[in-house]
């Protein structure tokens, strides 16, 4: 067909538009053309792609993209924005990192900058054990109470973190009881009896074996839990006295420990965490409710 | 002019090609008034943020501002809160009612005088005439091939509408922040990218809205325009020509007789003047912004015919229709303000106006919240006390720091411990001015025999301040 063959395009009569030439059904579609200015809103982002080609990575190579003039990354980006949260902190840190504890609770704004960070810090490292409250659970002690194993002082707990329990850090706090009934220290007999015992320590009803107990804790208890069962921080034997059981306080769960006894064990964090991070989460722990307060003495070196 | 409603032609266009609008300027006794009230509109938008007022040194003294950073809006004597964004929501309902109010009693005086789409419009279309000339220099200037001339015009009106844009929106961001401060930033060129934005995009707004939607906004875009019709009715003040006396219309010339004709002589001046490009005469439409331009036009011709005033005027359409057969009106309309539509109006915005202006008067200045430490709920103490821990927030909205001593209700052996810095107990504390502030508190008590009492902290003030009190409860037991 040549040209001159051409139908002149059929005109809608109503719109007085043409038509595409196309029939569905005796349905015809008019040649309306998109709009002009979304035409050429079109091309503009046309020539704009180019220009992002140019500066953006865009174009997938054999050994992996295009990079870009501007040498942009979401890694990059997120490392900037990283940086400029530093730099904010570091007006605060550099104040925090020469002052001492004593100072850090003087100061609003460093205890503050203190707890909100061990906040953020205990929830990242510590609260899979503790949980995330500090409320700990069976094994893991409770850092909201006031009793503590091993020192409840901002340098104690400042120690403790530093260098862990049981741990693998040379200066961990260190200290083991015996198994007494699975090592055969004790008969069966004898675990009952001290078990009872240290029950009446704090509160319960004594029973026929109380003398007994007596003597068997006497001989073998009150080297590290002292005669009256308060407990002795340098072993972090824990206070028996007190309302307050790191394994339980039920008869069965305390036979338990003295027959087979426990080992906890925390992690140093020295060389894990950087000094001032330990030294926020030490105030935060603090700041729990049951820091004690401790005779003013010089900061240790961070 | 009926063969523009000729209903022989079946296609009935959906889309209207725009006709670009060449208004012709007038002078009058509105044209006036609209002069008045576009430069009044302006001087306060341009002046308000740089009012002072003195809150003394815990908030700004800027009288009007909305301080994004600081989260609080200001307006003289008023402060709100974020929380007590209703009352903004109050306000705008308020203005609202206003706004149907006075159309029920003067019609669309905002559309025609004060709208900032009409004041910016008539400021643009000023910037037009004065570089291009009135409406026949401009239609011959559109009509003529790029000249140098042409485009020389062109790029000035553009480039002083840009001007007056970028005043606009840089007045804009006034009100959002510390006005003398943004203009030292400004004339210092340290403005914050945000503020850059705003500029740029109100600045972008204004351009288009003012320099080239124009009249289409009004009749397009703004919901007002639509609605408008719910609140007309007889009584409405609405521009009205007086077709019983205009028509028949036709040309007259000089010496004629007016016998047996009307006195429009269809010069066209009203449509020529008219912002919003349309033809008065064919009665009210949904266009007209009652702005009263062509009444000038159409009294300017009057006395040049040496007949009298008034073919187009502000009427109701009840005087209208009460107008005797012939009768030439010329004295001001006679107005029916008090209609049950104006009194339930005044009604609702007394009522309105009541409870705001009751609710400000009574604002609670200082509010206690207490949080219940959810993790851990309780903890058990080594002599078998349990403490509980709590947050206690104080809002103080007053402008001056106050003291307080807290207090526990509700738990007879309870001890209150409230914690400063440093984990020190303290037995007051101070809330700052214009602030929230959170404090740690401990409650310890002997383990009740319920899991739960129910307790109330108490704020109880020791330097005259308000008194505030949040209700809790104290937890002993029962979960973990």
């Amino acid at each position: 067909m040549t040209d001159s063959n051409r139908l002149p395009p059929e005109k809608d009569p109503i719109t007085g538009v043409e038509t595409t030439g196309h029939e569905w059904d005796g349905l015809k579609e008019l040649n309306n053309p998109a709009p002009r200015w979304w035409v050429l809103v079109w091309l503009v982002t046309i020539v704009w792609s180019v220009g992002y080609w140019v500066v953006y990575p865009a174009w997938p190579t054999l050994s992996g993209h295009t990079e870009g003039k501007w040498g942009w990354t979401q890694y990059k980006e997120l490392e900037a924005s990283q940086a400029d949260i530093k730099a904010r902190q570091q007006a605060y840190l550099d104040r925090f990192e020469g002052a001492s504890f004593e100072q850090i609770m003087q100061d609003p704004e460093l205890y503050k900058f203190a707890v909100a960070g061990g906040n953020a810090a205990f929830k990242d490292n510590c609260a899979t054990c503790h949980g995330t409250g500090a409320a700990g659970g069976l094994g893991y002690p409770n850092l909201n109470d006031d009793d503590w194993i091993w020192g409840g002082t901002l340098e104690e707990i400042y120690a403790t973190l530093r260098y862990g329990i049981r741990s693998a850090h040379p200066q961990t706090r260190q200290s083991a009881m015996p198994a007494f009934g699975k090592d055969g220290v004790l008969t069966a007999e004898d675990v009952n009896a001290v078990t009872d015992y240290v029950l009446t320590l704090s509160g319960a009803a004594q029973k026929p074996s109380h003398e007994k107990g007596m003597t068997v804790y006497a001989e073998n208890c009150a080297a590290c839990h002292g005669e009256q069962g308060k407990g002795l921080r340098e072993f972090g034997a824990p206070n028996l006295t007190d309302a307050i059981w790191l394994y339980g306080g039920e008869r069965a769960q305390v036979y338990n420990t003295v027959f087979n006894a426990h080992a906890g064990m925390m992690p140093a964090w020295e060389g894990r965490l950087d000094p001032n991070t330990i030294r926020q989460l030490a105030v935060y722990v603090h700041a729990l409710g049951g820091g004690e307060k401790s005779a003013p003495v010089e900061a240790p070196a961070p | 002019m009926s063969d523009d409603y000729d209903n022989s032609d079946p296609p009935v266009q959906l889309f209207a090609k725009r006709k670009k609008v060449y208004q012709r300027a007038v002078e009058g006794i509105y044209r006036r008034r609209k002069w008045i009230a576009l430069r009044v509109c302006l001087l306060i938008y341009y002046l308000a943020p740089f009012i002072r007022w003195d809150r003394g040194p815990h908030a700004p003294d800027q009288a009007i501002l909305i301080d994004m950073e600081g989260r609080r809006a200001y307006w003289f004597f008023i402060e709100i809160w974020p929380q007590e964004v209703y009352y903004l929501t109050a306000i705008l309902i308020f203005a609202a009612v206003m706004l149907f109010f006075v159309t029920a009693l003067f019609g669309r005086v905002w559309c025609g005088y004060f709208c900032f789409q009409t004041v910016w419009t008539d400021l643009f279309m000023w910037v037009e005439k004065v570089v291009q000339g009135d409406r026949a220099e401009r239609m011959r200037l559109d009509a003529a091939p790029w000249s140098l001339n042409k485009l020389a015009r062109k790029v000035i009106t553009h480039t002083a509408w840009i001007g007056v844009s970028l005043l606009t929106g840089g007045a804009f961001v006034l009100y959002f922040n510390d006005a003398p401060t943004l203009l030292h930033q400004l004339v210092t060129g340290q403005l914050g990218s945000t503020v850059t934005i705003f500029i740029l995009a109100l600045t972008a707004s204004t351009y288009l809205m003012a320099g080239h939607a124009r009249e289409q906004v009004c009749t397009y875009m703004c919901p007002y325009a639509r609605f408008q019709s719910g609140m007309f009715d007889t009584d409405t003040l609405i521009v009205t020509y007086d077709a019983q006396r205009g028509e028949p219309r036709g040309k007259h010339k000089k010496g004629e007789s007016w016998d047996n004709r009307g006195h429009c002589i269809d010069c066209t001046q009203c449509v020529q003047v008219c912002p919003t490009g349309i033809d008065i005469r064919n009665g009210l439409q949904l266009s007209c912004i009652a702005c009263g331009l062509c009444i000038d036009a159409c009294d300017s011709v009057m006395d040049k015919l040496d007949l009298p005033r008034g073919l187009i005027r502000y009427e109701t359409d009840r005087n209208l229709r009460a107008q005797p057969k012939g009768a030439i009106v010329t004295k001001a309309p006679k107005l029916r303000l008090v209609r049950p539509r104006t009194v339930y109006y005044a009604i609702v915005l007394l009522l309105l106006g009541a409870v705001v202006i009751y609710n400000l008067a009574t604002r609670v200045m200082v509010e206690l919240h207490v949080v219940h430490d959810r993790n851990p709920l309780f903890v058990t103490l080594s002599d078998g006390q349990v403490r509980n821990g709590y947050e206690l927030n104080i809002l103080n909205k007053d402008l001056q720091p106050h003291r307080y001593r807290v207090e526990l209700v509700g738990l007879p052996d309870g001890q209150l411990l409230l914690r400063g810095t440093g984990e020190d107990e303290v037995t007051e504390i101070e809330a700052p001015a214009n602030d929230s502030s959170r404090f740690r508190a401990f409650v310890q008590a002997p383990k009740a025999k319920a899991n739960q009492t129910d307790i109330t902290f108490k704020l109880i003030p020791l330097d005259g301040a308000p008194a505030a009190q949040h209700d809790s409860v104290f937890i002993s037991g029962g979960v973990r």
